[in-house]
């Protein structure tokens, strides 16, 4: 016995004992309502992504290229460091990513919470949600479906800082030309998102990637 | 910036466990450990920025422990030391050393059992630990001293042949 073991990494059974008390305080801090953001890590054929919701809904959908870390940061300043790993307060979520990449779910029914997003960002993020399955607009259709036809670079904007990616579906839409534009996620992903909504896609004309 | 409170889970959890475990019985530390970090959950947005918050934490799980070492006098602690070997029968052997050193901790007198575990196991400097006792460092570095010592003797009995192992 050695009393410098004290100080050692954990043990199999505190490991153990650590994740029980973890889900102890998801359930009691919930009780409580003590968590002010849960999140999880969900895996989706696209790659891992972190989905964050608060009392009054999805707050955050996140790419692993994004920095988990820098995500719940920036979380932590801007809506409050009340933040667990708390997976099965995101069970609804996950399941309905689950059926839209089996192919089944083709709208989200999810409450959403918008605070990150400015008053201008959030209006053309909601018109997002009103592209249908397998549709795509392009930037200025967006534009002028919101009464600002000006406002292409904004509409931009508004897309690429979208909070919610793959639930509001900023990945439909395009530049005029049939160009992808461009994705927070990876043109390659915001492709093969389009190609799991429209299987025809990838017959059509080779894409233009830039 | 504060740091999400997930990640002070992460990072203090365990020695806050070790902590809770050196002062009182299986249940009890669990149901500590369990109120030190709902309560610091909740305090957490008015926590100074600049706070050391391991000593933040252990001092929240100090007064949940002295609450129930209160309550409940050293024979319960005592019985359980007595009846150790049995009670963790089943825990693989890697970890017995650790419950063991645990054990032994727990007959200290209270005032080297508490200053050993915010130093070893909570990381307390001498003057940390002084401000949750409402002591002076001097004191806690003696009671540390004595503590070790005492655990040396109390851990060389143990395993001397012809003792109870």
């Amino acid at each position: 016995m050695n009393i410098d073991k004290v100080n050692s990494g954990p043990t199999t059974e505190e490991t153990t004992m650590l994740a029980q008390l973890h889900s102890r305080l998801e359930t009691e801090a919930d009780k409580s309502q003590l968590t002010d953001i849960s999140y999880r890590v969900f895996d989706t054929p696209i790659g891992k992504l972190l989905l964050a919701s608060t009392e009054a809904g999805l707050v955050r959908v996140a790419f692993e290229s994004e920095g988990y870390d820098h995500i719940l940061e920036s979380l932590a300043t801007k809506v409050s460091p009340r933040i667990l790993q708390a997976p099965a307060k995101l069970d609804g979520v996950a399941r309905q990513l689950d059926e839209y990449f089996a192919g089944t779910r083709h709208e989200f029914q999810l409450p959403l919470d918008l605070r990150l997003s400015t008053e201008f960002r959030r209006t053309v993020q909601l018109e997002l949600g009103q592209i249908g399955y397998g549709q795509t607009l392009s930037y200025a259709q967006v534009a002028a479906k919101i009464g600002k036809p000006k406002a292409v670079r904004a509409v931009g904007t508004a897309c690429a800082t979208n909070p919610l990616p793959i639930v509001l579906p900023c990945h439909r839409v395009l530049r005029t030309d049939g160009a992808l534009g461009g994705y927070l996620g990876g043109l390659p992903t915001k492709l093969q998102l389009l190609e799991l909504e429209n299987p025809q896609r990838q017959t059509q004309s080779d894409p233009v990637l830039f | 910036m504060k740091q999400p409170f997930e990640r002070v889970v992460q990072t203090h959890g365990l020695s806050v466990l070790r902590v809770c475990r050196a002062l009182l019985d299986e249940h009890r530390a669990q149901d500590a450990w369990s109120e030190t970090f709902l309560s610091a959950l909740k305090a957490y947005p008015q926590l100074d920025q600049e706070a050391n918050v391991q000593a933040w934490l252990v001092r929240i799980a100090h007064r949940k422990a002295i609450d129930e070492l209160r309550k409940h006098r050293p024979e319960t602690v005592q019985a359980e030391v007595e009846n150790g070997d049995g009670v963790h029968a089943s825990t693989p052997a890697q970890n017995l050393e650790n419950l063991e050193l645990w054990q032994v901790v727990k007959t200290l007198p209270e005032k080297q059992r508490l200053v050993i575990a915010y130093r070893y196991l909570g990381g307390l400097s001498y003057a940390q630990i002084a401000e949750v006792l409402s002591g002076t460092p001097e004191a806690a570095r003696r009671a540390a001293a004595d503590g070790i010592k005492n655990l040396r003797s109390k851990l060389n009995e143990a395993q001397t042949p012809g003792a109870k192992r």
